[in-house]
């Protein structure tokens, strides 16, 4: 797989606020922007792959909306880390012959529209969760509190160690136009924020906005014809070993574990060849977990490895270069957004936040609670 | 015809409607199972039998959510390690929230329907 295919366009939409848009023409926008900046439209679509934590049957109505006949269809629900995980199955499609320009795309209006509390309550009667829901967890907060609350015990990582990982997320944003939180943040001031579900603060948590995103992938031999500089798949490998926080085996080590194994082993990588990570930093705790979990630093040196400014700009390790969901954006499934950010990196586009002679991205999606874990590495053509 | 037999979520949730805290065990590799499954999750046989566990526990990690005092107030959720080798979700009881630590020993007991722990 590896180099075989590539992303040639991406594009956002709504993000922030989108009063007045549904999620499926939040998609709609962001799949327009991503063709035009691949330089093609609607009509050379013939794969679509999309994930909603709303919609019903995804793919057939965005489809419809944008008047595609698909030959190749893929809806895979693995919460935040669909996006990410959606690349395997794509590049398998293309591979195949099955198609030959795959849309990825996805719309949320979780703030502006029905709102998460509300589709929160259908989802419980639908799709009860009997050995957790009776003891009320501030879900998903409380589930990453008690993985967080595990490893201060285990590792002695602080609040201030958490704190950081959202400072730097900030600073970060404070470069980026497009992020929604931009105003100055401080150590102090993540640590007097209101406690959601202790240890984490409402600023150890992620934003809570509307927005889209969506990006096109085509074979590689068709990538060598687009304007600009394609971001190829070098690596890609998933991993989950539970759905419930009471069932995940060790509360500070995940599945990224794996997913990044495999991720390397696939591109012929490691983890000092990343030049710029862009993790599903849902609770500031996840930073800390992928990065000891990918490689990046021991297991449980995590709280010290992302202190003294080492994530932030101008640190040793980017991490998060748009602010990511702490900071940038979070409909809710963010996922999409760290493989957008890592081909605008390996394309130099990113203005005041743009990593200097970006080879090789990596980015990281993570689905329900800790749970789904899909790592990617994207490179430039002189990494094939 | 007899009525067929209800799912093993079902018939843990009766006996604890009777005041009975059960889990499975494994007839085959002998290991207990939480939640109740059709299947062995560690080995993947199919007899699973129900077994009264001891109740010890020990708190492996917790959190207080936080909530408005004129909606009840803060309360404790943790996630207890059973002696038998399985974890579950639920409370510690008779404890301010913030008095709940990790590793501390607890015991459980069947209130309204729902497990839920003590100090031992």
């Amino acid at each position: 797989m590896r180099g075989s295919v590539a992303i040639v366009g991406v594009g956002l939409a709504g993000c922030g606020e989108a009063p007045g848009w549904s999620e499926t023409e939040i998609a709609a926008a962001a799949a327009k922007n991503a063709l035009a900046d691949a330089q093609l439209t609607s009509r050379d679509v013939d794969g679509l792959v999309v994930a909603s934590t709303n919609i019903f049957m995804p793919g057939l109505s965005l489809a419809e909306h944008l008047g595609i006949h698909p030959r190749f269809t893929d809806s895979t629900m693995v919460g935040g880390s669909s996006f990410v995980g959606h690349l395997i199955p794509a590049a398998l499609a293309l591979q195949a012959g099955l198609c030959d320009v795959v849309l990825v795309a996805y719309g949320s209006n979780q703030r502006t529209g029905v709102g998460r509390a509300e589709a929160g309550k259908y989802k419980a009667a639908l799709d009860p969760q009997p050995f957790e829901h009776p003891y009320k967890p501030f879900n998903p907060p409380s589930s990453y509190a008690l993985a967080a609350a595990r490893h201060m015990h285990q590792y002695g990582t602080t609040r201030a160690q958490l704190a950081e990982v959202a400072v730097a997320a900030r600073k970060w944003a404070q470069l980026n136009p497009e992020a929604f939180s931009r105003d100055p943040l401080t150590v102090d001031e993540v640590l007097g924020s209101r406690m959601i579900s202790d240890p984490l603060t409402v600023r150890d948590c992620c934003l809570v906005t509307d927005g889209g995103g969506a990006f096109v992938l085509v074979r590689a031999d068709r990538a060598k014809d687009v304007a600009k500089q394609p971001a190829y798949l070098l690596g890609a490998g998933s991993a989950h070993w539970h759905r419930q926080i009471s069932s995940m085996p060790d509360l500070t080590v995940t599945a990224a574990t794996e997913s990044g194994m495999r991720a390397y082993a696939m591109a012929g990588l490691k983890p000092s060849d990343v030049d710029v990570i862009e993790l599903y930093d849902a609770f500031t705790i996840n930073t800390i977990l992928f990065l000891e979990d990918l490689g990046f630093c021991r297991k449980g040196e995590g709280g010290a490895f992302v202190s003294g400014g080492r994530i932030a700009p101008g640190g040793e390790l980017p991490v998060n270069t748009n602010g990511g969901g702490l900071s940038c954006v979070h409909p809710g499934m963010y996922g999409i957004f760290t493989i957008i950010e890592s081909v605008r990196q390996l394309r130099g586009e990113c203005g005041d936040r743009q990593i200097k002679d970006v080879r090789i991205a990596l980015a990281h999606g993570n689905g329900g609670v800790l749970s789904s874990q899909i790592t990617a590495l994207f490179g430039t053509r002189e990494t094939l | 015809m007899p009525a067929p037999e209800p799912g093993p979520e079902k018939i843990y949730s009766d006996k604890l409607a009777q005041g009975r805290f059960e889990i499975q065990k494994c007839a085959a590799c002998g290991r207990h199972v939480f939640y109740p499954r059709v299947l062995c999750p560690h080995c993947g046989a199919s007899r699973l039998d129900w077994v009264t566990p001891s109740g010890n526990g020990t708190v492996y990690s917790t959190t207080i959510v936080r909530r408005k005092p004129a909606d009840g107030g803060d309360y404790n959720v943790a996630l207890i390690d059973l002696e038998e080798g399985v974890r579950m979700m639920s409370r510690v009881a008779e404890l301010a929230p913030e008095q709940v630590k990790i590793g501390q020993r607890v015991k459980s007991r069947v209130a309204e329907g729902l497990v839920e722990f003590v100090p031992a």
